[in-house]
């Protein structure tokens, strides 16, 4: 139903990003997709990476401060309008949406939306019941 | 409870006071014969020995402060021939001004005594292992615990500090019982011993930790990661070193050795002296000490004094934490801030104590910045629950001294971790 998003605390400091994707890239962690939260003095690097659990074990052993979040995946249509559908059906359900970033792969038709909102389940159930396509961790991991 | 002297330790305050009065009499009239400058300096005041009759009189003596030593540097105030002297202690000389402190044989056996109670009211014995992970050389940490380790008969670590790999084998192979260092090196090794997952082989039991401020929170969080008991210690090298007081299991205060060292408070504004259990500057009186007896010593250290009854059944006076230097102090924005107090906001608000603080003058007025380290504790994915917790630290840093610092979040292990004093100030302001 969920998928693990890794979030990496990122100081801001020229450089810090880079050494941190570094340590994914040298180990061959592939990156499913990304977003950075930025505040004046910090940012919050997100990411959905084919394997979360040797990812965190990694930065963790670099000196990272890691945090795992459950997060919703849902496929859509790669075209005008479907994104809005979606976030209506959440909005209908009085839903409210923390964050969210998109991205597209090569290998299929549908881009896909991370989703962080406050109640996992309530939101599945919600988008299942209007036909929303979720994916599942392995969907995403194996794209 | 176990005490190294009782006699003393437990002493009623009428035998103390009457041993004081007399060891002060006797010390201020050798130094007024033997030292010239402290005869110019009672002279100045209009003092003489005779005048001194009983503990009362101690404040009609002069003050004696850091500049006087500087003053009388190196040998102004010795009080023996130099034929009497076996050894001397000196201090970083960070502050630019180095004090070399002398020693006769006697000398050294009172601190270690001093040490020995100290050792002792951590529970050592002759069956412990003490690790003395304190500098040796110049710098009286590590030869203060190992003179007094030798006087229990403890067997003796002379780790020194540094080489933290090394620290930690000995520790396992040696099954040491008491760990004695600086709190800041305390908490480095719990954090490494953690890390390569050695907890488990250790056997410590007490822990000495001094010569630098600390807080109640750092205390319990050594104490809960090492699995120990830790005790604190202060000294000075002026003095004589580490033991000049030491902590018994209450750990509410540390017993001054006050049948070797008066300690009285005073207003480190105007040198009046305070009532018991007042906030003020700690000054010593040397009674027993031959080669270099300092009289009326401003420590500069700020804390409280207490006679209060402590459940340990010694009866020595007891200082409390220190609550800061009349010297590290920083005022800004005009405002008295301790670093001392940072730390308690971060432990409070369940953070390490790892932090640095950065004042500057910008456009003439003070900037004032805290760089704090990211814990998995304070992390969030979101933005509002790690800046709600970055603004829960500046309103806790605001109650606590009444100006809001500007809080930065740096990556862990960003902020130089020492192996001996800590440097958690910054001052960059150029007035």
């Amino acid at each position: 139903m969920t998928v693990d998003q890794i979030s990496v605390f990122v100081e801001n400091k020229p450089g810090r990003l880079a050494e941190i994707v570094a340590i994914l890239g040298d180990a061959g962690v592939d990156m499913r997709a990304m977003s950075i939260a930025d505040t004046s003095d910090f940012g919050i690097l997100r990411l959905i990476v084919d394997d979360p659990k040797r990812a965190q074990d990694l930065l963790r052993t670099s000196g990272c401060v890691v945090s795992v979040t459950q997060v919703l995946a849902v496929a859509i249509a790669d075209k005008p309008g479907s994104l809005s559908a979606v976030l209506g059906v959440l909005a209908d359900a009085d839903i409210s949406v923390e964050y969210a970033y998109a991205f597209i792969t090569r290998k299929k038709d549908d881009a896909y939306v991370i989703f962080r909102v406050e109640d996992n389940e309530r939101s599945f159930e919600v988008l299942k019941k209007h036909g929303v396509k979720t994916a599942g961790a392995k969907e995403l991991y194996d794209l | 409870m176990n005490y190294y002297q009782p006699e003393m330790e437990c002493a009623s305050q009428e035998t103390l006071r009457g041993l004081q009065s007399k060891r002060l009499v006797k010390t201020v009239k050798r130094v007024y014969e033997n030292v010239g400058y402290y005869r110019k300096l009672m002279d100045e005041k209009g003092v003489e020995p005779g005048d001194i009759k009983s503990l009362d009189d101690l404040p009609k003596l002069p003050f004696l402060t850091k500049d006087n030593l500087k003053d009388a540097y190196p040998y102004g105030l010795l009080a023996v021939p130099l034929a009497d002297t076996v050894r001397i202690q000196s201090t970083s000389g960070t502050t630019g001004k180095r004090v070399v402190a002398f020693y006769t044989q006697d000398d050294i056996d009172i601190w270690d005594e001093c040490c020995a109670r100290a050792i002792v009211a951590a529970g050592g014995g002759k069956d412990d292992v003490v690790h003395v992970s304190y500098g040796y050389g110049l710098f009286t940490g590590g030869p203060g615990l190992n003179g007094g380790s030798h006087k229990v008969g403890s067997l003796t670590l002379p780790m020194s500090s540094g080489n933290t790999d090394r620290q930690i084998q000995f520790m396992c192979d040696l099954g040491s019982t008491i760990l004695c260092c600086t709190p800041s090196y305390a908490a480095f090794l719990a954090e490494t011993i953690i890390e390569q997952g050695l907890k488990g082989k250790l056997k410590l039991k007490a822990g000495i930790f001094g010569a630098e401020a600390w807080s109640e929170e750092m205390r319990r969080d050594i104490e809960e990661r090492m699995g120990i008991k830790a005790y604190d210690i202060y000294g000075l090298t002026e003095i004589t070193g580490p033991g000049v007081s030491f902590e018994c299991d209450e750990q509410t205060g540390m017993h001054i050795n006050e049948d070797h060292f008066l300690a009285e408070i005073i207003d480190p504004s105007t040198g009046e002296v305070l009532p018991e259990g007042s906030k003020g500057e700690l000054v010593f009186t040397c009674i027993t000490k031959e080669a270099f007896p300092l009289v009326r010593y401003r420590t500069r250290d700020i804390c409280v004094l207490s006679r209060n009854r402590c459940s340990c059944g010694r009866t020595l006076v007891k200082m409390s934490r220190l609550m800061g230097r009349t010297d590290d102090m920083l005022i800004i924005r005009g405002v008295n801030v301790f670093p001392s107090q940072i730390e308690t906001v971060l432990m409070n608000c369940g953070m390490t104590p790892n932090y640095q603080i950065i004042v500057d003058r910008v456009h003439h007025a003070d900037t004032f910045e805290v760089r704090v380290e990211m814990t998995p504790e304070m992390f969030s994915d979101t933005v509002r629950d790690v800046s709600a917790r970055e603004a829960e630290l500046v309103s806790s840093m605001r109650a606590m001294l009444g100006i809001s610092p500007k809080v930065t979040l740096v990556a862990p292990r960003t902020i130089a971790r020492s192996e001996g004093k800590a440097v958690r100030v910054i001052d960059k302001r150029k007035i």
